[in-house]
């Protein structure tokens, strides 16, 4: 590894210690001889199995419920349903002020997604859960769906989330996350030309290869010991320290060690329930995703839709953008209301536009709910954002990495968020990119510094 | 239900064990010798986080069935380091950062240890052939198949016999 000096001497010490060593990670030797304790390694007797009993529906009213059969087949201890949760309808923002609740942890008067969790089966084998499942009875009657953005946008579709009252997620900046500088549509009316492109990604699924779970022990005095892959520990022990109104320490959480997440386990979907579950039969109580509940039930990246307007002139300088991004948060919020947010703050890239129109939706729809997973927000909108980056310099005959240096940010560069930019780096960044790539780039560029203030046209 | 008795060598040591009919392989290892090295990472044979070896072969034991293994030769991670010194391939995966999360390494080492018994100086292709049944979500496999190569070439200098 090679640490490059000629940039911004002047801002460090020369006496890293870490920084540029090769360093062995802490946990190498417990992988390589396969003792890394992962929440499932460890041998724990009685243990029961849980096993979910979900909507076949995207979109239902439950008309009843029948666990009687259920109750009654050999091996099941308990057949748990909304009314046994202390504090069924949660959202696991709320922790940072992120609000309404507005997902049950199991379902009682509607079912919003095909796979919400509806009866939780508690059993002695994996098998008799199973089986147990088969036989729980549920009457609905089915209520017209939605799957997309901007329908769901429309008036008159159907209500996906009654806690919202409508498909949208509500900020105090109203029905998106807006981020506004200057006035756009003098922008557009500058330009030489006008490029307007929508870009659809799909939702995507993390994929660990370890599932989504937890395994919990009843300890001694009422206390409860969760052995979990979550990615979030102190999180989901406060959420399941709601969601059971429970006071947190009679909860014991035991983590760190994920076998993979990629923010595919910041949700709080198996702990609440298995700890419940434990608390009901006083016995130790596994809830593991099968992989098709890894594939079809945790939350994936959210899908997001994308419309950029740019207007630029024929020197090279984008002189509008405006944004509209629509993000399917599915039935419920999860980490979308946030990752929405991290869209609006990401938009419109790394360039300094004197006129930018952000509006980024976070939507309900009856589809999965969507989460975390890494860069959300972000990724999707970077991808946009560079493909039509590369669009307008074809469309005014420019290098695509040239066009770059002309509107890189700089420091001092008035943000759209009204934030002065500050240690941008992002010349130098390309300057050595283009170098490693071997990607010539006119003189002027290569002379370029974030240091130095733009030159106003 | 019936249960089934096993006899069976677990990395060199003899066991007995008794199983329900239609158990798998990775149950009999996770639950009843209490060796959990072997990894359940799908139950339907696609990810190979469970691979161990049967009588010198890979083998899924998420979907191998333990009454099946009855005197066959067993052996997982747990029996890779010999002495207690780690065997080759554990010492060039540390080395060349081919172990991110773990949950697919155990399955990975047994993987490639199948492929040095029966080809002790395999090519780049080899290896990635003989992997190619073992998902990784972290590594983007390369570190992994520098790894199994630099194993091998370790294990090929240290002469025959070192697997």
């Amino acid at each position: 590894m090679e640490i490059r000096k000629k940039y911004f001497a002047d801002e460090r010490n020369d006496d890293l210690k870490e920084i540029g060593q090769s360093r062995q990670r802490s946990d190498a030797l417990g992988h390589v001889k396969g003792i890394t304790p992962f929440y499932a390694d460890r041998a724990i007797p009685g243990l029961l199995h849980i096993r979910m009993v979900r909507s076949p529906h995207h979109h239902a009213r439950i008309l009843g419920i029948d666990a009687s059969r259920a109750e009654r087949h050999p091996g099941v201890r308990r057949v748990i349903t909304a009314r046994d949760v202390p504090h069924n309808v949660y959202t696991v923002l709320s922790l940072i002020n992120i609000g309404p609740e507005d997902e049950p942890v199991l379902a009682f008067d509607k079912v919003r997604w095909q796979g919400e969790p509806i009866v939780c089966i508690v059993a002695d084998s994996e098998r008799a859960a199973y089986e147990a499942a088969q036989l729980v009875q549920i009457a609905y009657e089915e209520l017209p769906a939605v799957f997309d953005v901007e329908e769901a946008l429309k008036p008159g579709a159907p209500l996906v989330n009654e806690y919202h009252g409508q498909n949208y997620y509500r900020y105090d900046s109203g029905e998106s996350r807006k981020v506004i500088l200057g006035d756009v549509e003098k922008g557009f009316a500058e330009a030489d030309f006008i490029l307007e492109q929508r870009y659809q990604a799909s939702p995507i699924e993390q994929a660990p290869t370890e599932t989504t779970g937890c395994v919990v022990v009843p300890d001694q005095n009422n206390r409860f010991t969760c052995y979990t892959g979550t990615q979030a520990v102190f999180f989901t022990l406060d959420n399941s320290s709601v969601i059971l109104q429970v006071p947190g320490q009679q909860l014991h959480f035991v983590g760190g060690t994920a076998g993979g997440g990629f923010g595919g386990k910041v949700d709080c979907t198996t702990e609440p329930i298995a700890i419940l579950a434990s608390m009901l039969t006083g016995r130790p109580v596994s809830y593991i995703y099968n992989r098709y509940e890894e594939m079809q039930i945790s939350s994936p990246r959210a899908a997001e839709r994308i419309y950029l307007k740019d207007g630029v002139m024929k020197d090279g300088r984008i002189v509008a953008r405006q944004v509209r991004c629509y993000v399917d948060s599915g039935a419920y919020s999860r980490h979308t209301p946030y990752g929405t947010q991290k869209a609006a703050a990401h938009f419109p890239g790394p360039y300094t536009i004197p006129n930018v129109r952000i509006d980024c939706y976070c939507v309900y729809t009856n589809r999965t709910p969507s989460s975390a997973m890494r860069g959300f927000g972000v990724t999707i909108g970077d991808f946009a954002l560079e493909v039509q980056m590369d669009k307008l310099a074809r469309l005014i005959g420019m290098d695509p990495l040239e066009f770059r240096f002309v509107n890189a940010y700089r420091d001092g560069d008035m943000k759209a968020h009204h934030q002065p930019t500050e240690g941008a780096a992002l010349i130098e960044c390309m300057q050595e990119a283009a170098e490693w790539a071997d990607w010539p780039v006119d003189p002027r560029c290569m002379a370029m510094s974030s240091r130095e203030p733009r030159r106003q046209p | 239900m019936a249960k089934i008795p096993l006899h069976f060598i677990l990395n060199g040591e003899e066991r007995a064990e008794f199983v329900d009919s239609g158990a798998t392989l990775l149950r009999l290892l996770r639950d009843k010798t209490g060796d959990l090295t072997a990894k359940s990472g799908c139950l339907q044979g696609t990810c190979g986080t469970c691979t161990v070896l049967v009588d010198g072969a890979p083998r899924l034991s998420c979907i191998t069935l333990a009454e099946d293994c009855d005197g066959a030769d067993v052996e997982t991670v747990a029996g890779l380091a010999a002495h207690g010194q780690l065997h080759p391939l554990q010492h060039a995966v540390m080395e060349h950062f081919a172990a991110q999360c773990g949950f697919c390494t155990p399955g990975m080492l047994m993987a490639a240890k199948a492929l040095f018994l029966t080809n002790p100086r395999p090519s780049r292709e080899d290896v990635v052939e003989a992997l190619s049944g073992n998902i990784c979500r972290c590594t983007g496999y390369e570190p992994i198949i520098q790894a199994v190569l630099s194993a091998a070439q370790v294990m090929s200098a240290s002469g025959p016999g070192a697997a």
